[in-house]
């Protein structure tokens, strides 16, 4: 355990002097952070607000504040592992992770909280000036946003396995780009991305809760507005420990069968 | 003349490189097909709760669909190719074989790379477009068609010298090929009304990175929104764009020493 500690420690340590020095491509992920919520934002308070100031349970501050919290909760949950395997596969590279004596994921996970740990301050900062400008209320509830915490956290491990098991699909063929979209899509209307899921008709309200995609983003989110009772919260917190089991049995299954079948194209 | 037939032999090399790969052209069909779909569902929740976006009703807002995906497939049909080409091209020194050619380089490297398959989008925004203008009821007078053709064409040469002059940075810093991203998400905000957004992000979605002219622009034509003005400013910023591209373009190349040829 204590080996697996280290490992972390001396990943971060790597990964944080390899992210100052991609800075760019740092700032433009962000960029695409920011900006896709913002649309989304803008887009729904002019609705809001040609409707007499609401739409909905939501009123134009509502979805100021449920925006930037999406805003924030995408960000921390997001990863780009998909490209990051489609890559290895395709050069040949994973060969080197496999040679090392622990699980490649602990690799990847370091690699993703380091990164974060140096964009989530500029986020903050950023989700603080939009927060002046589009002016949200917020209904904190202290039970809630203390629920918040572990419910982010699971959602981070959620969404994690479950992208980390979807880039495998670079084992079975060079063309991702197909699948990647297809997940992205379900990512935007089903996690809460594009509105809250309250606006949506039944039958998308229903598959974003038996699928896992609620439960990645959307959740923690709702969550953190009060907009929970306390029943629906330990629900959630339940459905969340459930995938994220459902998640790495799928994981465990597609990367032995994924090893299998890498022959490492390029080297 | 010979230009045309230059572009006529890119086009054709392009047809028969990927001919071998006709899955690629389903592949990109289905992606297409995905990303409208997820268009016409968005428009859909959101126009479940008003008929009208910041002023445009929900048929307006489908002809801005039409042009956004007919714009993003030029993009990626000829510009967003070429330009990755030439970054690559600089880094690795290999443009030398594009500027011992006879004819002028920029040409070449515009249009040498082509992805046929994103004819899928051009085809399919035409359809969208086609389908808002009828369900719009709006006869398009010669007047407004001649507007949205010139308009087309203005806001393809602003995003193609906008393009050129982000890839010619390539000449003094050696990766640029992430500014190019910043292009790609900032697009994604030309799906909506520019109308609709702050003015710090109006201005900044119209001359910082001009999406605007490329997508709200030709729609506001269509459909009979646009003034006079706007259109000769549209017209005038893409004969400047162009020619401080080609000025950018010229001193870029006076830089280029073919690094690791």
């Amino acid at each position: 355990m204590s080996g697996l500690r280290d490992l972390y420690a001396q990943q971060f340590k790597t990964t944080f002097a390899a992210m100052l020095q991609y800075r760019a491509s740092l700032v433009i992920w962000m960029i695409g952070h920011v900006l896709e919520p913002l649309v989304y934002l803008i887009v729904w308070s002019t609705v809001s607000t040609t409707g007499g100031g609401s739409v909905g349970d939501y009123t134009t501050r509502d979805f100021a504040a449920y925006f930037l919290v999406i805003m924030l909760v995408n960000h921390v949950t997001y990863t780009w592992i998909m490209y990051e395997y489609e890559y290895r596969v395709r050069e040949g590279n994973l060969s080197f992770a496999l040679l090392r004596p622990v699980h490649p994921i602990h690799a990847d996970i370091a690699d993703n909280v380091s990164s974060k740990l140096i964009t989530l301050p500029f986020m903050l900062l950023i989700a603080f000036i939009l927060a002046l400008i589009f002016r949200p209320t917020f209904a904190i509830v202290p039970w809630a946003a203390a629920a918040f915490l572990p419910a982010l956290l699971l959602a981070f491990l959620l969404r994690y396995l479950i992208e980390w098991t979807l880039a495998l699909t670079a084992f079975w063929t060079t063309r991702v780009g197909a699948v990647n979209q297809t997940y992205f899509v379900a990512m935007l209307f089903l996690s809460g991305q594009m509105a809250p899921l309250s606006l949506f008709p039944m039958p998308i309200k229903i598959a974003a809760t038996i699928l896992p995609f609620r439960w990645m983003v959307s959740f923690p989110v709702e969550l953190f507005l009060g907009q929970l009772t306390p029943v629906e919260a330990a629900e959630g917190i339940l459905a969340q420990v459930l995938w994220v089991g459902i998640a790495f049995v799928l994981l465990r299954i597609v990367w032995r069968a994924g090893v299998r079948v890498y022959s490492a194209v390029g080297a | 003349m010979n230009y045309l037939r230059l572009v006529w032999a890119f086009f054709r090399i392009g047809v028969m490189s990927e001919a071998a790969y006709r899955i690629n052209f389903f592949i990109q069909l289905f992606q297409s097909l995905l990303e409208l779909a997820m268009s016409l569902a968005g428009l859909a929740v959101i126009f479940s709760y008003t008929n009208s976006l910041g002023g445009w009703s929900p048929d307006e807002v489908l002809a801005l669909v039409g042009v956004y995906f007919l714009i993003g497939g030029i993009i990626g049909l000829v510009i967003q190719p070429g330009m990755e080409q030439l970054i690559e091209d600089v880094r690795e020194g290999t443009l030398d074989f594009t500027l011992t050619k006879p004819e002028d380089a920029q040409l070449l490297v515009s249009l040498r790379q082509v992805d046929i398959w994103r004819l899928v989008d051009i085809v399919m925004g035409f359809g969208v477009l086609a389908a808002a203008l009828l369900r719009l009821g709006a006869h398009v007078g010669t007047s407004q068609a001649a507007a949205f053709g010139i308009m087309l064409l203005a806001g393809a040469v602003i995003i193609y010298s906008f393009w050129l002059i982000l890839a010619t940075l390539s000449f003094w810093f050696v990766r640029v090929e992430n500014i190019l991203e910043i292009f790609q998400s900032m697009y994604e905000a030309g799906r909506w009304p520019i109308s609709l957004y702050p003015g710090w992000l109006r201005f900044a979605l119209t001359f910082i990175v001009p999406v605007a002219f490329a997508v709200t622009v030709p729609t506001e034509a269509l459909t009979g929104r646009l003034s006079g003005t706007t259109l000769l400013g549209a017209v005038a910023l893409s004969v400047v764009l162009l020619a401080v591209s080609r000025l950018i373009w010229l001193r870029g190349l006076r830089q280029y020493s073919g690094a690791s040829a």
